[in-house]
This record gives C-alpha cells, sequence and structure tokens, in this order.
C-alpha cells in the first residue's frame, strides 16, 4: 500500500471502521511512512479540535413557525373530510340544539330534531376528542357559529367541507 | 419503548400529529445546524429547516420506510442547501463571511461579566470558534456536506453516501480531501491542541490504534 492508497480508507481506519486486512494494511503502512503517521495524527487532533464548534440552538420561535405551518396543511384526505363535518357546523349543531331545546322546553319536535340531536352530540365528542390538535383551534375561535347557521358552507373555504 | 423514527413517521402517516411532534422535537437542532453550517446564515438555515419539516410533513401520506429516515430527511436538507445557494437568493451572504465579527448570528452568547477571571479563555475559546468556523465554511459544499454529516452528526459511511448520492469509497476520499484540506487551514489549532493533549491523545471519534 503506498501513500495515495492509504487515504482511501484513512478516515475509515481512524474511525475503526476499517476491515481487519484493510487495517492490516494501514499499520504496515504507517509503520515505515512517517509523512502518514504523522497526518493521520493530526487527523484524530483535528477531530477533537472540530468538537470545539459549538452547536447552535434553534430560535425559540422556531418550533412554534414549523407548528403554525403545519397546522395549515390539509389533513386526513378524502375519507375523513367526507366522514367528519367541518368544526363550524358542528358547533351550529350543537348550539341548534341548545337552541331548540330551550324554546320548546314543552313541545317535543318532530323526528327530523332527534337527529339533529343526535348528529350535534356526536359532533360534540369528536370535538372534545379533537380538542387537543392544532387544526381545530378554529372550533373556539368560531364561536360565534350561530351566525352561520343562515348561510349555506362556503366551497373552498379553508377546510373542504363535506357537501351536506 | 421508544419509537423508532420510522414508526413515528408511520404513526403520522396514520394520523398522529403528535408523533410529528416528537421528529420536529429529536430534530430540530441537528437539522438547523447542519444547515446553518451549509447556508452560513441563521435566519436563513431556519427558513430551510422549516421547509424541510414541512416537507416531511407533506410527504407522509406517501411515506414507504425504504430508507432510514434521517437519510430520507437529510437528503431533502441537503438538496434545499444546495439549491438555495445556487439559486443566488442568499448571495450577500457570501459577502459577509469574510467579516470577522459576526456576533448577531446566533452563536452561543458569551456574556461574561467584566473582570470573571475566566474572560480570557473564553475569548480565546470563541476566537477559535470562529476560526474553526470559518474553515469548515469554507469547504466545498459537498466536501462541507459530508464534514457535517460524519462529524457533527456522526453518521455511518452508507448513510452519507446514501445523502450525497455517491459511492462509499468516494465518500471515503472526499472525507479525506476535507479533513487534509482542515488539518492545514486550521494547523495552529491543530498544535495547540497537540501541546494540550500531550501526553494522551482522544478524540471522540475513535482513537489510534497503536
Ligand atoms: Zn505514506
Amino acid at each position: 500500500m503506498n501513500c495515495e492508497q492509504l487515504q482511501e480508507i484513512l478516515v475509515a481506519y481512524l474511525d475503526i471502521k476499517a476491515t481487519p486486512a484493510e487495517r492490516r494494511q494501514v499499520e504496515a503502512h504507517l509503520a515505515e511512512c512517517a509523512a502518514c503517521r504523522g497526518r493521520a495524527e493530526e487527523f484524530q487532533l483535528l477531530w477533537g479540535v472540530l468538537d470545539e464548534l459549538p452547536a447552535v440552538p434553534p430560535s425559540a420561535a422556531f418550533s412554534a413557525a414549523v407548528r403554525a405551518r403545519v397546522a395549515q396543511e390539509p389533513r386526513r384526505a378524502s375519507f375523513w373530510n367526507w366522514v367528519r363535518p367541518s368544526p363550524r357546523l358542528a358547533f351550529a349543531g350543537t348550539a341548534l340544539v341548545v337552541l331548540s331545546l330551550w324554546l320548546s322546553s314543552s313541545v317535543p319536535p318532530a323526528r327530523q330534531q332527534v337527529a339533529t340531536a343526535q348528529q350535534g352530540s356526536e359532533a360534540e365528542f369528536r370535538m372534545i376528542k379533537d380538542l387537543p390538535v392544532l387544526e381545530d383551534y378554529d372550533v373556539l375561535a368560531d364561536f360565534d357559529a350561530l351566525s352561520d347557521l343562515s348561510a349555506p358552507p362556503q366551497a373552498g373555504s379553508e377546510l373542504e367541507r363535506p357537501q351536506m | 419503548m421508544a419509537r423508532s423514527d420510522v414508526q413515528l413517521m408511520l404513526d403520522v402517516k396514520a394520523g398522529d400529529d403528535s408523533s410529528f411532534e416528537l421528529l420536529l422535537r429529536k430534530y430540530r437542532t441537528p437539522l438547523v445546524n447542519f444547515l446553518y453550517r451549509m447556508v452560513r446564515d441563521t435566519a436563513t438555515a431556519e427558513d430551510l429547516a422549516q421547509e424541510v419539516f414541512l416537507r416531511v410533513y407533506r410527504a407522509r401520506k406517501d411515506y414507504a420506510p425504504s430508507a432510514k429516515f434521517t437519510t430520507w430527511m437529510f437528503r431533502i436538507a441537503t438538496n434545499l442547501a444546495l439549491n438555495s445557494r445556487r439559486d443566488g437568493r442568499y448571495r450577500q451572504l457570501e459577502v459577509s463571511i469574510d467579516q470577522p465579527a459576526e456576533l448577531e448570528d446566533g452563536a452561543p452568547a458569551f456574556e461574561v461579566p467584566d473582570r470573571q477571571p475566566g474572560i480570557e479563555h473564553q475569548l480565546i475559546a470563541r476566537d477559535r470558534a470562529d476560526t474553526i468556523r470559518r474553515a469548515v465554511e469554507s469547504l466545498p459544499e459537498k466536501q462541507r456536506a459530508a464534514v457535517l454529516l460524519h462529524k457533527y452528526q456522526e453518521m455511518d459511511y452508507d448513510e452519507i453516501a446514501g445523502i450525497l448520492q455517491c459511492s462509499e469509497s468516494a465518500l471515503k476520499s472526499l472525507l479525506f480531501r476535507a479533513y487534509e484540506t482542515l488539518r492545514v487551514e486550521l494547523a495552529s489549532l491543530v498544535e495547540t491542541r497537540r501541546a494540550e493533549s500531550q501526553p494522551k491523545t482522544q478524540s471522540r471519534r475513535g482513537e489510534m490504534r497503536s
């Protein structure tokens, strides 16, 4: 092995990742070549020097920025978007139940409302379940859901809504 | 038992965002540091690191664990770093490299009260760190990436070769050339190191066999 051939395996040798055969070759060369011996030693010293470079911690805002960008991503492809009512509609559903229970304390309304109530409580359950998920933050932001009752869901708004 | 990165990623794919949070916490510092040394600017490095995480998240639906997670993630990071420099979007940074004091660049604060006995030592340490940083940042991109992944991320050759898209033997030559350049560039630091560590020569990465 000559000096040039040594170059290809010197780093692996110093990393203790050379094969036994390679190691024997390197050691044989180092035993007779002062230049390579000096270089090998200095590589190790150099690695110690490189350790002095301090790591830079990410800024305090970094993770929050990543989370914010990730939160804007659409999630759960078609299937869930289809099954799951939007937070706004869920809230509207719940509000409708509360409102109608309050308005008609004595007269129990027909079937239709039972269906709505069922949907409402399901939605409520889902909201509780999903509360820690960042994406659903706008459930809380949209507290004025009642005002949406008359308006049909708009196509192309922030969440792809199922067609109800 | 801790889940592997691949398992975490599969959990993200299944809709579990808390697993993504774990990946973010685990890799934000290594990734920002790697990108910082590649693009030489903390703000740019953080922008790119955000982009890496976002791409990882976006790719979750198609994620198939064919390679190590870190290989995949650092490959995205490396490509972004190389492209961002090629774009020239951050060209003005090249100019600032030679300016001696980039104290605002996010290096850990060396806030030392006046007249503290250690101050001289800390100034020397900062000076050395600055010299090292400049030497590493002066390496050609691919050599630099190889050194960062080998020395600072402590990755194996096959993984680094996968990230840099080269053969393992090409990588070993790349590393040799990079360390040879650094050995010359940082000769004076190597010498002080030799003097300091006289009887016992050790480094974190392997020890010479005698
Ligand atoms: Zn030799």
